[in-house]
């Protein structure tokens, strides 16, 4: 994909840059059916829950662990309690893509912040900061997630920001490199010139022109994310009863691969496609929006 | 060279000072203490057990006498386990999770490089379908699913391999826990090498090499392979920490006396000196498995020198 | 399976260790968790039970169907108000050092385990010990303690007033002595494997933390040469998976319990493995009954309790063949005949009526919902009986919200009384309607929902001071009757132990307190 062209300059007008990434990604097959699954799987968790004829909690005192049918309304069976799985999947979809999106969300936001500030200061500044970056990354993160579950209760905010705080390290490595990159560019020299103000400067011109790799970044955060949020749910600290996630569903199902394969195979399909199509969104994203493949 | 190493070492301890002081108030603020559990304690021996090891001080009093144990080298008793210290728990568990951790990641390296070139070579073909197709699955199932599913396979079924137990980390033991353990990585590396491995064939030196006439082995080996390496090698600082996260999973469903395992049972039982001692080791060997990437970086690029 | 025993045999014959010289037979026992430490005194989970016990014999031990015979004690003398036993200790009691155990030994333990300094946390089981209480509060000299030694093979242990489990609980770990001259030397370092002499049939060989105990078979124990197995291998596994894929892959002869939800499938694939037994212990509910709490008023407590289907807890979400419980004490309790909940012969839709009678006249109806919160700890089964719960009262109009924590919060907020309603659950310490039931009594810690009627704790009372074991009994029953009236709690179900057992094991016989000591299992050659 990588050709041997001449590393072009990055159009400045942010609409026509978006226009032309959208075109390349939509030449992605795989990346453009990744876009549509994960549309239908995020519909069907928002939707979905309202339209199964079972509710969150409800109990079907007739089938217990029963297999999937179409007679009796379970179409991906029931769990132990006489719940309705896929209804239960779909609810727990809406946690998981949450908790993904907004720990994501909190990991952008801590991290574009810092990295743009580190690059936009620079020097002594951006050294302090980026030294304090490389220490936060020598700490063993999980453990500390562990232990601010374990203080916290399973609060699902908290899962979020805890989360979050522990991602936002790479996020902001790569906005500080490319604002480092763009600083020197004429159009901010221009602005420096004309006397804008540092902070309209990070806010007005650095960060929408760094958003590409922020961009890819994000769609190879949610994935991980997912994954962390169902580690946790592995260990016992997951989201509170009635309420339930992917990673939840799964660390249930697996103590039944033998004897109820669907509680472990229905949860485990959704997740896996969802990553799936993040990953190839992801590599596409990163192809579309590349400035040296353009 | 040494110099360098000396450095990177001393930067480590403001990183152990803030991972300890951070985990102790965090530990400390948790409910519950030590001594709740299902049995109550009479009032006046809680009392006793609280004095002796120093919990009815103020918890600002109980960091400094912690710190300055732990300055010299003493990192308390464990509440829970009596009959051993938090350091011989330490001392039992660290090698054993230190021996996987390295398996591990030696494992996901010697697969999922080769997997990586190949599946670059052969761009665009059924192989490099298959082997990238393997790897995202590898991404997309959660350990704790693989590590029962290969005990049931291999161990149940089969009965090729031991199901669990760490036997003194005799091979047969070990097997089960790396696979399962480097799966997921296997997965990273093999997509991050097929990557860089596309990029650098496709840069100018490569041509030149080409141009010079020699041939497509000795283009890739010689030349390609090794710039192709660094991202890969960038990245074992993350999947250092990935694997060591797994490990937790890993030796909980496997029954591995690391100290993984010892971490998560001392949080959920508030034994707080096991808790801080798991973390303090697993600080240090975070620390120096990044140390050791960045110098196996620095062997790999030319540019880059630590002579500082 | 015959791999590792001849394995195991051929080392034990290079180190001449071995009693048989043909083979060596070692029994592998998955137990539920890493002991904190095999000092009698210093432990009090069921795990640890399983490795003491092979260990250590107290005067009086179990036999392998769980009735009382004696250990060290050969034979004993009780005074005629009951409360002043004299023991006289076997010749052939030996240490496994082969120092003889001496009543000087049980003194000393017993002192040991009430002394404040050693913060044992069971000792309160030995309460009926004549000055054991304030011994442990630190108000009293532990020489007033009432025990003492008449000579080297005698015993008499005096007791506060007459205790009729008393000689059941001798057989407690907590009334197990300890080398008063191992201790002496090596303080509380003397159970490491490297210093432990025990007097049980097995002696500690090695301790791997998180990994393995070994013990091999004591060769000073009085009845070794009855003794089957040569060593004992424990493995602690926390996940009851494992355990079972363990045994499966025959890497374990025997797993303590198994994972409920695997109850179906073991019956059709490993139906002679399979160990159900009833089990000594009380699933419960504790309702808050402090002020404040819509659990104070007596007609909430029994409008849930009404709508609680038991059957379908047991028989639907467990299966493991436990038994509905309409009583606190269970019903395989020794010496007595307890009350049942009232409701018990009702049917569910009769019951339904009740609880929704009482709800309203407690003032709670579709435009004022009863909000509670159920709090469980973490476990599969915790939490699938929590929500089933949940859900039989959804028709009162009830609302809940479910509450998970990990034990040691679980236990240290009921304590606080910072709940609605919790989860919680009694294994007998000792097989006595009394361990039970003086759960309930005002004031006692482990009362989590603070229950107090005075008219509960006045029977009480007199029952321990009752000798004759009916009219004890029957005052039991009376306050039994008194705290279900109440709905003090709301009881499940009745526990079962849940055992896999090898098919060529022999000697394992199912019993209610679930102890099963290896000196009576062999292997079936």
């Amino acid at each position: 994909m990588t050709t041997d062209t001449a590393v072009s300059t990055p159009d400045l007008a942010g609409d026509s840059l978006a226009r032309e990434a959208w075109r390349r990604l939509r030449q992605n097959q795989a990346a453009t059916l990744s876009l549509v699954l994960l549309a239908l799987t995020t519909l069907a968790c928002v939707i979905g829950p309202w339209l199964t004829p079972w509710g969150l909690d409800e109990v079907d005192w007739n089938a217990f662990l029963t297999a999937p049918s179409l007679a009796d309304g379970h179409y991906a069976g029931t769990d132990a309690n006489g719940r309705d799985l896929l209804t239960r999947v779909l609810h727990g979809g809406r946690v998981s893509l949450s908790v993904a999106l907004v720990a994501t969300l909190v990991s952008l936001l801590i991290g574009v912040l810092y990295g743009a500030v580190a690059g936009f200061l620079g020097g002594r500044v951006d050294n302090l900061m980026m030294r304090f970056v490389d220490i936060m990354y020598s700490l063993p993160f999980m453990f500390l997630v562990i232990l601010l579950m374990v203080v916290f209760g399973r609060n699902i905010l908290l899962i979020y920001a805890a989360i979050g705080a522990v991602e936002w390290l790479d996020m902001s490595r790569i906005v500080r490199g490319q604002v480092l990159a763009l600083k020197r560019r004429e159009f901010v020299e221009a602005a420096h010139a004309l006397g804008v103000r540092g902070h309209k400067i990070v806010t007005r011109h650095l960060i929408p022109n760094a958003i590409g790799p922020v961009i890819v970044y994000v769609t190879l955060t949610v994935p991980k994310v997912i994954l962390l949020e169902s580690f946790l749910s592995f260990l016992g600290l997951g989201v509170q009863e009635p309420l339930t996630s992917w990673g939840v569903l799964i660390s249930e199902g697996k103590d039944m691969m033998e004897t109820a394969p669907w509680m472990l195979l229905v949860p485990s399909v959704f997740l896996a496609l969802t990553l799936l199509c993040l990953n190839f969104l992801g590599d596409g994203l990163r192809d579309a929006l590349d400035p040296k493949t353009r | 060279m040494p110099g360098y190493i000396l450095k990177r070492l001393l930067q480590a301890i403001p990183t152990l000072w803030i991972v300890i002081t951070l985990s102790f108030f965090l530990m400390h603020l948790a409910p519950g203490g030590p001594f709740d559990g299902e049995r109550q304690l009479p009032p006046e021996i809680e009392a006793n057990l609280l004095a002796t090891y120093h919990l009815d001080e103020p918890v600002w009093k109980q960091y400094l006498i912690y710190m300055g144990n732990l300055l010299q080298g003493d990192l308390g008793p464990s509440f829970k386990y009596k009959d051993f210290s938090v350091t011989e728990l330490v001392a039992q568990g660290f090698p054993v999770s230190l021996e996987l951790g390295l398996w591990a990641i030696g494992l996901a390296l010697l697969i999922g490089l080769p997997l990586g070139v190949i599946a670059a070579l052969k761009r665009n073909s059924t192989v490099d379908y298959l082997v990238m197709g393997a790897a995202l699955a590898g991404v997309a199932i959660p350990n704790f699913v693989i590590a029962p599913l290969l005990a049931l396979v291999f161990g149940v079924f089969l009965a090729w391999l031991p199901v669990g137990g760490w036997n003194d980390g005799q091979w047969q033991n070990l097997v089960l826990p790396v696979v399962a353990l480097s799966i997921q990585q296997i997965a990273y590396i093999a997509r991050m090498m097929r990557a860089s491995m596309i990029e650098v064939l496709g840069s100018h030196f490569i041509r030149t090499a080409r141009a010079k006439g020699l041939t497509e082995a000795e283009v890739i080996w010689r030349h390609a392979l090794r710039p192709a390496m660094l991202p890969v090698v960038s990245y074992l600082g993350p999947a250092v920490a990935g694997i060591i996260t797994g490990s937790v999973v890993i030796e909980q469903i496997f029954g591995i006396p690391g100290i993984g395992r010892y971490f998560v049972q001392a949080a959920l039982n508030r034994d707080y000196t096991l808790v801080m001692g798991t973390v303090v080791f697993y600080g240090a060997l975070i620390v120096l498995l990044n140390l050791l990437v960045d110098l196996t970086y620095s062997a790999l690029d030319p540019q880059i020198r630590h002579d500082d | 399976m015959s791999k590792p025993r001849l394995a195991v045999g051929s080392l034990l014959l290079a180190t001449g260790l071995a009693a048989s010289p043909l083979q060596a037979d070692t029994l592998r026992l998955a137990i539920m968790g890493e002991p904190a430490s095999l000092d009698p005194h210093k432990i009090s989970g069921t795990w640890e039970n399983d490795v003491v016990g092979d260990l250590f014999e107290g005067l009086v031990t179990e036999a392998a169907d769980g009735d009382r015979i004696p250990g060290v004690a050969e034979s004993w003398e009780v005074s005629e108000d009951g409360t002043v036993y004299t023991f006289s200790l076997r010749d052939d009691a030996e240490w496994s050092d082969g120092t003889p155990v001496t009543a000087d030994d049980f003194v000393f333990a017993f002192r040991r385990i009430l002394d404040p300094a050693t913060a044992a946390s069971y000792a309160y089981l030995l309460y009926p010990v004549k000055n054991a209480e304030a011994v442990y509060a630190g108000e009293a000299d532990s020489d007033t303690l009432g025990i003492e030694a008449l000579d080297e093979r005698t015993l008499r242990i005096t007791l506060e007033r007459s205790t009729p489990y008393f000689l059941d609980q001798l057989a407690h770990y907590t009334a197990y002595p300890v080398p008063k001259h191992v201790v002496e030397q090596y303080g509380d370092d003397w159970s490491r494997p490297e210093h432990m002499v025990s007097n049980g049939a097995f002696m500690l060989e090695d301790w791997q933390s998180q990994t393995r105990i070994e013990a091999v078979r004591n060769p000073h124990f009085h009845d070794a040469e009855d003794v089957a197995l040569d060593e004992v291998v424990y493995f602690p596994i926390e996940e009851r998976n494992t355990a079972l894929n363990r045994f499966r892959a025959g890497e374990i002869d025997i797993a303590r319990e198994f994972p409920t939800q695997q109850y179906d499938w073991l019956q059709d694939n490993l139906p002679e493995a399979v160990q159900v037994a009833p089990y000594l212990g009380i699933y419960y509910y504790a309702f808050n009954t402090r002020d404040g709490h819509a659990t104070s008023d007596p007609r909430v407590r029994e409008a849930l309790s009404l709508a609680v289907r038991r059957e379908v807890i047991t028989g639907r979400i467990l299966g493991t063949g436990e038994e509905p419980a309409y009583h606190f004490v269970p019903p395989d309790v020794a010496h007595y005949d307890g009350a049942e909940l009232d409701f018990a012969d009702l049917d569910q839709q009769a019951r339904l009526e009740r609880a929704r009678q009482l709800m309203q006249e407690a003032g709670y109806g579709p435009d004022n919902p009863l909000e509670l919160q159920l709090r469980y700890n973490t476990s599969e089964d915790h939490r699938k009986v929590a929500i089933a719960v949940a859900a039989m009262w959804k028709p009162l109009g009830v609302e809940v919200e479910l509450y998970n924590s990990e034990v040691a919060v679980h236990y240290a907020d009921i304590r606080q009384g910072d709940f609605d309603v919790a989860r919680a659950g009694w294994i007998g310490d000792y097989n006595d309607a009394q361990n039970f039931l003086s759960l309930l009594e005002g004031g006692v810690a482990n009362n989590y929902g603070a229950y107090a009627n005075p008219a509960f704790d006045e029977l009480m009372d007199r029952a321990a001071g009752t000798q004759d074991l009916d009219a004890r009994a029957e005052l039991m029953a009376e306050a039994e009757r008194l705290a279900l009236d109440d709905h003090a709690v709301l009881p499940i179900y009745d526990y079962v132990s849940r055992n896999l057992v090898s098919p060529t094991l022999t000697g394992w016989e199912p019993n209610i307190e679930d102890i099963h000591r290896s000196r009576w299992i062999g292997f079936d050659d």
